[in-house]
């Protein structure tokens, strides 16, 4: 029988890598994202987890540590947040290109400086362009679901991609809720077992190998094509995974979106983790006050859900696209993301996209906000002054002005 | 139903763990619940607050709380030196660690139209030899005078989250804290 644990979303993150069994986890502990390699330490000192641990000196050591041990063919793990993912990432860059798949926890984290150790998705969406598959969680239930279905992604050989599994810090990392952990024979039967039936050419000692050579200009571009098919087969490995997890263990999470209550919605709100919370609570007050609300959740950000945002947005009035994070100089990440999955290839019919920038380095969005957030652009929607853009929401304009 | 919960202790004094195992009691009662720290310069001896949600249907909010229904003080000198009925709602509850509530308390609750609980928790952990590092151990004591005071999770259920987070002699110790707070609480008003 599942037994129901009182489980942090890092503690959460924890079970589920012990159920995966991987064989080698380096990592190098940074807040929020310590407590999950601790309580990994904490498994394998017990004699739960049968992995070997490698404390090194850096975040550049830890993914470089599991890079090698992935090469030689073992199921690795390794965790970080903000710094500690920046300092790591020629390694994340090495781990894509190399076609390892490594399951990566990332515990979001405003970036230095100024010091926050809040959340803010900023640290994860700087990883957007390097060949991982990137998804982030609502809560803790999904983060456990996720490193498990992570693993069944990265090592498909359709994919031989690795996974950041992203949650946001302290709200989900330090935050304890009832989780269901799975039996671990269920989770046998869902994963390979580790180190067994790999899908690339393994390093050892009777079969040396060489990665990551000079290669010149008439081959590189092929590799990079290659990285890109296998996002676009990804997309439907995803969903493969979500549905042979619910059959086995009754969870699904819908793949790289999940809507609610988006059907007869002629608004939409989009966020991505664990804010989804609080927009679906929002949706449902602002329905019972008549006005026609959904929400999507962003679960996948690579590869990239276009086909499905197009399928459940274009035909909507308003789309509204709350990031927590921002690229200097352009606005938000999803907003800019989602506007360009809706305008290509149309140039009318599509409907109004808007933006919002806010919860920065941890500040805190209410359900109340989403609420303001979605009536702020009713009216204006209805008195016809509303047109794509983005703009900022609870920022403190008497500190700055 | 959702029930919001603040805490306020010092630091060492187990607020984040009181909340973490309300929400475990709470899940035996087939509630669920939302242990969530707050995360600040923490120090030993410095005052902290940790919160929790409490409800019939799985949490989907993440936001702080800042209406608590509930909230539960370690140490009542914390009455004069945190703003402890900061966002209280009227008709919420406040429970003290104390052996006699002062009538400033009493004066200040019923013009907010809060209402009171106490429970001499500190005593019962010294009565007890409840004590770590110098230091008498109340929040599990705190706990049975949450379920007292709230009637929403059972004595029992408060003691099996404590026992299934500390085996032997210690869980036995914190378990019969939190039953001799229970039975010591006292309700004021409603």
């Amino acid at each position: 029988m599942p037994q129901y644990k009182i489980l942090t979303g890092n503690y959460a993150v924890a079970y589920g890598v012990k159920l995966s069994k991987p064989q080698v986890i380096a990592a190098y502990p940074i807040t929020p994202q310590t407590t999950i390699v601790e309580k990994l330490s904490e498994f394998i000192e017990k004699g739960e987890l049968k992995a070997k641990m490698l404390r090194v000196e850096s975040e550049h050591s830890a993914i470089a540590a599991v890079i090698g041990a992935a090469l030689a063919g073992a199921r690795t793990f390794t965790a970080t947040s903000s710094q500690g993912l920046l300092y790591m990432h020629e390694g994340v860059w090495m781990a894509s290109g190399a076609r390892l798949p490594i399951v990566m926890a990332i515990v979001t984290r405003a970036i230095f400086p100024p010091w926050n150790i809040w959340t803010d998705h900023g640290d994860l969406l700087d990883q957007r362009d390097t060949g991982w598959i990137i998804c982030m969680v609502e809560d803790n239930q999904e983060a456990l679901d996720m490193i498990i279905q992570a693993y069944k992604i990265a090592e498909d050989e359709r994919v031989l991609l690795p996974v950041m599994v992203g949650l946001d810090s302290f709200i989900l990392s330090h935050t304890a809720t009832p989780v269901e952990v799975p039996d671990e024979d269920i989770i046998d039967s869902y994963l390979p077992a580790p180190g067994e039936n790999i899908h690339y050419p393994k390093i050892s000692f009777e079969n040396p190998l060489t990665y990551f050579n000079l290669v010149f200009p008439d081959n590189y571009m092929e590799f990079r094509y290659q990285i890109q098919e296998a996002m676009n087969r990804a997309k439907r490995v995803v969903m493969e995974a979500d549905m042979k997890y619910y059959k086995l263990v009754g969870r699904r999470y819908g793949g790289l979106i999940e809507t609610y209550r988006c059907t007869d919605a002629n608004i939409v709100v989009v966020s991505m983790g664990a804010l989804t919370g609080d927009v679906k609570e929002a949706v449902d007050r602002l329905r019972d006050e008549g006005y026609n609300v959904g929400a999507l959740k962003l679960r996948f950000i690579r590869p990239f859900p276009e086909e499905e945002l197009k399928k459940e947005l274009l035909h909507k009035k308003l789309v509204i696209v709350i990031d927590r994070a921002i690229s200097f100089g352009k606005g938000g990440i999803l907003y800019t993301e989602i506007s360009s999955a809706l305008y290509e290839g149309r140039f009318r019919e599509i409907p109004v996209i808007r933006g919002y920038v806010t919860g920065l380095g941890g500040r805190d969005i209410t359900v109340d906000d989403v609420i303001t957030m979605v009536e702020r652009l009713i009216t204006r929607l209805e008195s016809g002054t509303l047109t794509h853009g983005w703009e900022w929401f609870k920022l403190r304009k008497e500190v700055v002005e | 139903m959702l029930l919001e919960i603040r805490i306020h202790g010092r630091g060492g004094q187990g607020v984040v763990t009181a909340a973490q195992l309300l929400v475990e009691a709470a899940y035996y009662e087939g509630l669920w619940g939302q242990a969530i720290p707050f995360f600040g310069a923490e120090r030993r001896g410095a005052p902290v607050v940790a919160y929790a949600r409490i409800s019939d249907k799985p949490i989907r909010i993440h936001s702080q709380i800042y209406s608590p229904d509930i909230v539960i003080v370690f140490d009542e000198r914390l009455i004069k030196l945190a703003d402890v009925y900061k966002g209280l709602r009227e008709n919420g509850l406040l429970i003290v660690n104390t052996t006699k509530m002062t009538k400033e308390t009493i004066q200040i609750s019923k013009k907010g139209k809060v209402r009171l609980a106490y429970t001499p928790a500190t005593q019962i952990a010294l009565d007890l030899k409840l004590i770590v590092a110098g230091w008498p151990v109340i929040n599990t004591a705190m706990l049975g005078a949450f379920a007292k005071a709230t009637k929403l999770i059972s004595i029992n259920s408060i003691e099996r989250a404590i026992k299934n987070n500390w085996s032997g002699k210690i869980g036995e110790l914190n378990a019969k804290a939190a039953r001799l707070a229970y039975e010591k609480t006292v309700l004021y008003g409603g």
